[in-house]
């Protein structure tokens, strides 16, 4: 039996889409070219803020082959960009939310801001149409960075957010913070930046959309992890058309990590013009355009208290963080610094009081929104820079600390409102440990130095919650859309299968997990069974593809539909079989009368389903095609430690990541060799953000410092080692699957995994204060520093 | 990318006349031109395509002399074994550029010709002392880089090849931008029988000769000699990937090593 | 003004007028069809659009097409055999799990195929150094590593075995 020939869970099964995309035969936005085909460009702001005196675009439109040039003036009866989650400040009143026009709407606030679309035949007539539009600029004074936008007299950019406020939240008891603090034997402060990201999908945003007069229909070819959710506020919050009559296809997409969650301007700007062009309008971001305009991440800036008692026992936590919302609020941008971040700050520990407040600001910068991990890595990074830091200071071993303040009792409520269903951290830092041979340390720290080399080990231990839900909580929380997820199991008449998920897959390996979920069940092969997703078309409803909700949530709305077609298979079984509906048993693809070997196959039902001839059409409808949705009744918790080893060279100050250690829990684990592979990239993106990565803006112009890859530095091959990784199992306890999901973890625990090391293979020299990234010039800059005092 | 004409040169003299004729700008590897026709950062009306004249591209090495042909691309250096023979560290550096698909591409001609603040080669012909030998004339390594981006080359004239003459010692040691892989700072050393030269790239608008350097190792060309003289930091970039200060020191921790690897 | 353009393509003769700013990437896509060319970015560092001209593997968003003319290139869409049996450099990156959303891959795969031909016992730190001018946001490059490893030893053992022939 060969690995593909059946479907079974925890089994390395090779990818059923790897064929295509390794052939050259991926179709991705950017492949569909419809016919008549126009191509759209897009005039962006060169100011981060600057008055709109006036547009003319009067030589545009009458250049060569355009087909339409539209400013905001021309979205007449369009409204703004929707943000889905509304955050109610420590004042009791709603966040402040200003519009986030298509196009700019009188004034321009970043680098990039979309002012006008123009549509021709070809790219390049529409390029060289852009460049004969006249924008009348009164260039304002600017600010990107948070400390600077909270100052008195700093540029404001939107009159609804005074002080360039959105708002400033709290959670936990601040009471109770404040007693623990007052009888702590020890109090450690940090103060820690976390760097602004570029999220970076190696296949640039695009869309291709329109208009057919004939059904007065629309369909959206787009780069999106969850087509429904962008038809949905497309089409009811910002366009006003109607849902059915709005198609959006999630072809091959190429990475998203977040960044193609989000409705853009472009494509919203572009379902739009296809009807006054009466043309398919195609749009593909070049990567300086990507720089711009895609949704940044991370970009907080945290002070925080960690209060303990003589023996290293956490009494409290006390942190305050300022997120930076950039320009205008992108559709979940502010609950990832609340809802998705100070949820996250108890960590893997007891700690029985925590406070957090947070303010999100606005700033002359590209919105900032979730971009992998999406709140959790910052609460990480938090969390495990000061328990790092407070070991160092009361002489108490990396391992030791985290131990004696492990939870080892579940479920356990948090001082921060989640309810840890089940975890074993114990089990993953003794893996974690093992692998990185930590009692050999010592011996390359020594020998290291022999070099003139400095050597440094970190940990982190960290915690996530993934597949948020359930709803109707969420809500309660100001959350403007469901949790769930959709699946429909679709069984054909000849026994094979497709499932229609809302689930988006753009490099997870659904259409082969899933599979094995649906093969297993079914007892057949996953060759069997395909999965569609991306297509609003045909899934029924989906919530998409983020914070690692796939599995636990999406994959659970199959089951769920899959227990729908197993149900009704045993009433045709029963009526085929002659036995009573209580007798059948479903097992490796028969359905049997239970203590007789008579049975009946899969395929056997699945025909009899669709041709009724012998059928209890009196009392069941024909066809075997259930559908199932499925909201969470909670979180589910993935966790893990992470152990990096760096040595430095001081005269450089580059940093070499010589070994990363990972273990993992993410409940029971359908396919290995996929969720290997999540973690790879997860860390690879942790390391990047820790060691090279860093969106830099001019403090005084605005101006993108980092717009390209000769400037925005991407982690390459050498720049990384190989992994080493495991998993231990502790099955998550509310859905079927036991599955917790693994997509983010790798980017949750590597960048603080990697800054400890960096501080501790610096603390010899002095250093005890440093921030990401640790490029070879901020690491020697800091050596030098601290030579100096 | 900008409407432009394009010629396909079959020979020195043609190409030269087509730059004179067109004002045109000359297309060797493409791989900094091409990049910026598309940004639309250059516009040229003409475009004179260099890669079918046989002639500019081949190596020859003699004792004292290698001479590269500006058309020969940066792998095909690097692969060479009259390079490896005469001067390996050319064969080094010419492998530490760009990546492979540059290299595949990329030519020393056009890489001196465009002379970016951070590419390797200006740094290899300026402390080698090497003649550059164009459609004109035989130009000096001294007198030929002018500033950033600008080389003593007349509008209508092309780098035939670059003559290196074979020194005593030379090695190169870069240290890469991080993000973008070009020369953070760059140190070349030479001792010939003329002198140590060092040349560097990367760390100012232009390359150019390291005298504190230069005069330490003329002293005693060793590491200890680089690593201990102070290079000011006047002058040099200070950017986002690394300040003045840290180039300037740099400049005698690439020197050094550059010295341990000679 | 346009210029006729010949190139042998996958191994078949192709000829066309193009346009003079016409980059090869566009022609092998728009012209071609051949979209398993992507672009991934606008300063030649991505390498997603990575193909082989003459046997060397060249960034086709940066390159006019009329600069290869007469030139032999391959892309990801020739690799397999007519038969449509994988390469197996496309084999191992399938058997390693060396590729997850497949935007970089034919780009990986083409540069994966120029550094074996050259150092068909490269070890990781070589290949490593050899992807430079290849970007991955999805895998930490630690599969394609060892894709490249299987798929260079296998190369190596078919060669070996024509060569015993």
């Amino acid at each position: 039996m060969g690995a593909n020939d059946k479907g079974v869970i925890g089994q390395r099964v090779l990818r059923k889409e790897d064929a295509r995309f390794l052939t050259g035969t991926g179709q991705y936005t950017d492949d569909v070219t419809l016919p008549h085909q126009t191509h759209a460009c897009f005039l962006r702001s060169p100011h981060a803020h600057a008055k709109i005196r006036g547009v003319d675009t009067a030589k545009a439109k009458a250049a060569p082959g355009v087909l339409g040039v539209y400013t905001s003036a021309d979205l007449t009866g369009v409204n703004g960009l929707p943000c889905g989650w509304l955050i109610t400040g420590t004042d009791g009143k709603p966040m402040n939310e200003p519009p986030h026009p298509v196009l700019a709407q009188g004034k321009v606030r970043h680098v990039g801001d979309a002012v006008a679309i123009v549509v021709a035949d070809s790219l390049t007539q529409a390029k060289d149409a852009a460049e004969l539009i006249d924008v009348d600029y009164e260039v304002l004074p600017a600010v990107v960075n948070v400390m600077d936008a909270l100052k008195p007299g700093a540029p404001q950019l939107h009159a609804e957010a005074p002080g360039n406020r959105c708002y400033t939240w709290a959670l936990g008891d601040k009471a109770a913070v404040d007693a623990a603090f007052a009888k702590a034997a020890h109090v450690t402060r940090i103060d820690i930046v976390n760097n602004r990201l570029i999220p970076n999908a190696i296949e640039p945003r695009a869309a291709n959309a329109s208009y057919s007069s004939a059904d007065d229909a629309y369909t959206l070819y787009v780069t999106s992890q969850n087509p429904h959710v962008e038809r949905l506020l497309m089409t009811a919050f910002v366009l006003g058309l109607p849902e059915h009559k709005v198609r959006v296809i999630a072809p091959d997409v190429g990475g998203g990590f977040g960044s193609k969650i989000y409705l853009y301007p472009e494509e919203t700007a572009m379902v739009w013009a296809s009807k006054r062009v009466r043309k398919p309008i195609k749009w593909v971001a070049e990567r300086s355009e990507s720089f711009l305009s895609d949704a940044h991440g991370r970009d907080h800036v945290t002070h925080a208290e960690l209060a303990l008692d003589k023996d290293g026992k956490f009494l409290a936590l006390r942190v305050n963080t300022i997120a930076n919302m950039g320009a205008y609020l992108s559709t979940f941008a502010s609950c990832i610094p609340t809802i998705l971040y100070a949820t996250l700050l108890a960590g893997q520990y007891t700690t029985p009081a925590i406070h957090c407040e947070v303010t999100a600001v606005f700033t002359n910068t590209a919105p900032v929104d979730a971009y992998r991990g999406a709140g959790r890595p910052e609460a990480t990074y938090v969390v495990e820079r000061i328990v790092h830091q407070a070991a160092v200071e009361m002489g108490i071993a990396q391992d030791d600390l985290r131990r004696r303040n492990f939870i080892r009792t579940f479920p356990y409520q948090t001082p921060v409102a989640l309810l840890y269903d089940i975890g074993g951290y114990d089990a993953c830092l003794d893996e974690a440990m093992r692998m990185a041979d930590v009692t050999g340390f010592a011996a390359r720290r020594a020998e290291s130095k022999k070099r003139g080399k400095l050597r440094g080990l970190g940990y982190a231990s960290y915690i996530e919650a993934c597949g948020l839900a359930p709803s109707n909580i969420a809500g309660a929380l100001g959350a403007r859309a469901g949790l769930f997820e959709a699946g429909e199991v679709r069984v054909h008449p000849t026994g094979s299968v497709s499932v229609f998920t809302g689930s988006h897959s753009h490099g997870q390996g659904h259409e082969t997990t899933f599979a094995q979920v649906v093969a297993a069940r079914l007892g057949m092969s996953v060759d069997n069974v395909d999965i569609v997703h991306g297509d609003t078309g045909r899934v029924p409803f989906g919530m998409g593809t983020y914070g690692s909700r796939s599995l636990s949530v999406g994959g659970t709305a199959i089951v769920k539909a899959l227990d729908k077609i197993v149900a009704k298979g045993k009433k045709i079984a029963a009526h085929l079989l002659e036995a009573a509906e209580t007798d059948i048993e479903f097992g490796d693809g028969k359905f049997t009368v239970a203590g007789t070997d008579r049975s009946k196959t899969f395929g056997e039902v699945a025909l009899a389903a669709y041709v009724p001839h012998n059928y209890p059409l009196d009392k069941l409808e024909p066809g075997l095609d259930e559908t199932a949705f499925y909201d969470p009744t909670n979180f589910t918790f993935p966790a893990g430690t992470h152990i990096c080893e760096v040595e430095i060279d001081p005269e450089t100050g580059v940093v070499k990541v010589e070994r990363f250690s990972a273990c993992d829990d993410f409940g029971n684990i359908i396919n290995p060799m996929i969720v290997d592979g999540q973690v790879h990239g997860g860390l690879g993106q942790g390391i990047g953000q820790a060691l090279l990565e860093g969106c830099v803006y001019d403090r005084e112009s605005g101006q993108l410092l980092t717009g390209s890859y000769m400037d925005y530095a991407m982690p390459r091959a050498d720049d990384l080692p190989s992994f080493d990784v495991a998993t231990r199992v502790t099955p998550c306890t509310h859905n079927p699957l036991g599955a917790k999901g693994c997509g983010e973890a790798g980017a949750i625990g590597s960048p603080a995994a990697l800054m400890n090391a960096v501080l501790d293979a610096m603390a010899p020299a002095g250093v005890t204060h440093f921030d990401m990234p640790a490029s070879p010039h901020r690491v020697w800059s800091a050596l030098q520093a601290a030579q100096k005092t | 990318m900008y409407a432009f004409e394009l010629h396909q040169a079959k020979s020195v003299a043609d190409a030269t006349a087509l730059l004179a004729r067109t004002g045109g700008k000359a297309l060797a590897g493409g791989q900094s031109l091409i990049a910026a026709m598309k940004l639309r950062l250059a516009q040229p009306g003409h475009v004179v395509d260099l890669s079918q004249i046989a002639e500019l591209a081949g190596i020859r090495g003699d004792a004292s002399t290698l001479t590269i042909g500006a058309m020969t691309r940066h792998a095909d250096v690097a692969s060479s074994a009259a390079v490896k023979s005469s001067i390996p560290v050319l064969a080094a550096l010419a492998e530490g550029i760009g990546d492979r698909q540059v290299r595949n591409m990329g030519t020393i001609g056009g890489s001196l010709a465009n002379n970016d603040p951070a590419a390797d080669w200006p740094a290899a012909v300026l402390a080698l002392d090497a003649t550059i030998v164009t459609s004109k004339r035989s130009i000096g390594a001294d007198a030929f880089f002018k500033g950033m981006y600008e080389t003593a080359l007349a509008a209508d004239e092309l780098i035939t090849a670059v003559r290196f003459p074979v020194p005593q010692k030379a090695a190169y040691a870069k240290f890469p931008n991080p993000a973008s892989r070009f020369a953070l700072v760059g140190v070349f050393v030479a001792r010939t029988p003329n002198g140590v030269r060092v040349a560097v790239t990367g760390a100012a608008p232009s390359v150019f000769r390291c005298k504190p350097l230069e005069d330490a190792l003329a002293r005693s060309f060793t590491s200890d000699a680089a690593r201990t003289v102070k290079i000011a930091a006047t002058g040099l970039n200070n950017d986002l990937h690394g300040s003045a200060d840290y180039r300037a020191h740099l400049i005698a921790v690439m020197g050094a090593r550059a010295v341990a690897s000679a | 003004m346009p210029a006729l353009l010949s190139l042998t393509v996958n191994g078949k003769a192709v000829s066309a007028e193009v346009d003079a700013r016409t980059l090869l990437v566009d022609f092998l896509r728009n012209q071609l069809t051949l979209t398993g060319v992507h672009v991934g970015c606008d300063t030649a560092q991505c390498g997603a659009c990575t193909v082989h001209v003459d046997g060397r593997a060249i960034k086709s968003c940066n390159v006019l097409a009329l600069q290869v003319n007469g030139g032999a290139v391959v892309t990801i869409e020739g690799l397999a055999a007519a038969d449509g049996t994988m390469h197996p450099m496309q084999t191992a990156f399938h058997e390693c799990h060396g590729l997850q959303c497949g935007f970089c891959t034919p780009g990986m795969v083409m540069s994966a195929l120029d550094l074996c031909e050259r150092h068909p016992h490269a070890d990781e730190a070589t290949i490593r150094a050899e992807l430079q001018g290849n970007l991955c946001r999805c895998t930490g490059y630690h599969n394609i590593v060892k894709a490249v490893q299987q798929g260079a030893a296998a190369m190596g053992s078919k060669e070996a075995r024509h060569g015993g022939e």
